[in-house]
């Protein structure tokens, strides 16, 4: 009877529950952002941990990112004249390319790229460092681990990446000029100058401000998942996958929140 | 001076992870100065006492008193100020593998967060790491660039315990300072924490199942079972007491009270 009784009140409950941990989860990392934020900026900063995380997320993610823009600027000329020669609106590719490319290519497909490198490398670090008491010594030794190893990471992400979207964005305009030249028979001066004919200052700044927001979102994934790693070598590879996994959905998710914020007026 | 208060005073401590209950109504008193070992098996709940002494881990009930301050009372900049007065050598010795040695030794002075502390210099911090790793026996001309992965167990060791004690703390805590090492090199470690104990004039908690080390460095000792002290007393009495289960424990006993289940029901 009991049993009959309590048959639907079972699925109510684990409903309840998943909403629980959902809230729950969403509310420890709230919290994780807010401390890793305030530790910015109360004294002291790890300057050496800050360099180090730039050098990192910056410089040696170069190569990659570079490589990644130029081909992704000259596929979208490709694609673009195939798609339009029939119309005869050529002319357009410039445009197209440039406007691709600063606006959602180069913040997105850096995001993903440094998420990869980089979010999982910090995952692994933070994680390791957990799981073998490291992240207690800190503490131990008058040292507050968040402030020591989340908050230069942040903010170092968060401004290492701008710079290299606008790396990206000069080498994917680069990639498409190259095939518009070689492939498609533009005349340089034509191109450069429908190029900077159809991109505003706006739609560059704006490609940044995507950037800061994703390398923040890829350091805190990084971080907090590296934090929360239980039970050895296993468990430090779990987090690592959901860092990288939860920075990509996130970035994506945020940059249809700022596109829509942004250009959709 | 009241010659009365304890440096540690712990009153009915109980700590449960969900219905595992793992310290139960824990009372006890360390004197300043003095040295004092607990002994339990696998699982007793002996690190988890000490991470509630260090603030790592908050316990559901009971006191802590360092100097007669209930550290549950303090505000968290009191606290830290108490933390900063503790070291601790962790069982795996959890030293930074992203660090040379000499950083590892002089973590607390180059990185730490020290209220009322002077300021050391990279400079001053390096000298200062040199002379704590050859108080534990180890060439700084050797070792002082290495990193921690490039040591055996035993000097990762010393170096765990050069750097809890180069901030010349008040409190030393040891979690299994001899496990996984043979039983010379454990010797030798025994005689430096008791030398390093007693230049420092350090109060001492180290948590052990090696019986020679036990009676090496404590001058106090208590039995921790099932999270409960089932005794205390002189550490030379160890062997001598006839509580069932201490001696069963002490002489290794396969028969007695501790009932270890080797086959599954
Ligand atoms: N963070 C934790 N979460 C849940 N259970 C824990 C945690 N830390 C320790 N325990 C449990 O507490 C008990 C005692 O652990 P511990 O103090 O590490 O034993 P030992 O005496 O060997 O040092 C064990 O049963 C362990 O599973
Ligand atoms: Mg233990």
């Amino acid at each position: 009877m009991i049993r009959q009784i309590s048959k639907p009140l079972v699925w109510v409950a684990l409903l309840g529950r998943m909403v629980l941990s959902g809230v729950q989860e969403a509310g420890a990392l709230a919290l994780f952002a807010l401390q890793g934020i305030i530790n910015i900026f109360s004294p002291p900063f790890y300057w050496r941990i800050f360099v180090g995380s730039m050098i990192n997320i910056g410089y040696l993610s170069l190569p990659v990112v570079a490589l990644t823009a130029l081909f992704s600027g000259g596929v979208i000329a490709l694609q673009s004249y195939t798609g339009m020669a029939q119309y005869h609106v050529d002319s357009a590719i410039a445009s197209i390319v440039v406007l691709a490319v600063t606006r959602e290519l180069g913040p997105v497909l850096a995001g993903l790229m440094v998420a990869g490198r980089v979010g999982a490398a910090m995952a692994a670090e933070i994680g390791t460092m957990q799981v073998t008491n490291q992240i207690d010594a800190l503490r131990t030794l008058s040292t507050n681990p968040i402030k020591y190893l989340v908050a230069p990471r942040l903010l170092a992400a968060t401004i290492a990446l701008p710079f290299l979207v606008i790396i990206a964005d000069i080498l994917g305009v680069l990639g498409g000029f190259t095939v518009s030249i070689m492939k498609l028979g533009f005349t340089p001066q034509g191109y450069i100058m429908a190029t900077f004919n159809a991109v505003k200052p706006m739609d560059i700044t704006i490609g940044l401000v995507k950037a800061g927001v994703f390398g923040f979102l890829i350091a805190l994934m990084g971080c907090y998942h590296g934090y929360r790693s239980k039970g050895g070598a296993q468990g430090v590879g779990a987090s690592t996958t959901a860092a990288v996994v939860a920075a990509s959905i996130l970035l994506l998710v945020f940059d249809y929140l700022l596109t829509d914020i942004f250009f959709s007026k | 001076m009241t010659q009365s208060v304890p440096k540690i005073r712990i009153r009915n401590l109980s700590k449960s992870f969900g219905s595992n209950h793992v310290l139960r109504d824990v009372s006890m008193d360390v004197e300043t100065g003095t040295s004092f070992v607990i002994i339990g098996g696998s699982g007793s709940g002996k690190s988890v006492l000490l991470r509630c002494i260090l603030g790592l881990m908050v316990p559901d009930s009971g006191s802590i008193e360092i100097d007669g301050q209930n550290i549950f009372e303090l505000s968290s900049a009191q606290r830290n100020e108490k933390l900063q007065q503790m070291g601790m050598l962790f069982q795996n010795a959890a030293l930074f593998d992203s660090l040379p040695i000499w950083q590892n030794v002089a973590f607390a002075l180059l990185y730490g967060h020290r209220k009322n502390k002077p300021k050391v210099s990279r400079h001053e911090a390096y000298d200062i790491a040199c002379d704590v790793l050859k108080l534990v026996g180890l060439d700084p001309t050797m070792v002082s660039d290495l990193y921690p992965d490039e040591l055996s167990g035993g000097m990762q060791k010393r170096v765990g315990l050069a750097r809890a004690i180069a901030s010349k703390p008040e409190i030393i805590f040891f979690d299994e300072p001899t496990t996984g090492l043979d039983p010379i090199m454990g010797a030798v470690i025994d005689e430096l924490i008791k030398s390093c104990v007693d230049t420092l004039g350090s109060t001492a908690i180290a948590i052990t199942h090696d019986m020679a080390s036990a009676q090496r460095i404590g001058d106090h000792a208590a039995m921790l079972y099932k999270g409960e002290l089932i005794w205390q007393g002189k550490a030379k009495d160890l062997l001598m007491t006839d509580n069932p289960y201490v001696h069963q424990f002490t002489h290794g006993l396969r028969q007695g009270p501790i009932k270890v289940e080797t086959k599954v029901k």
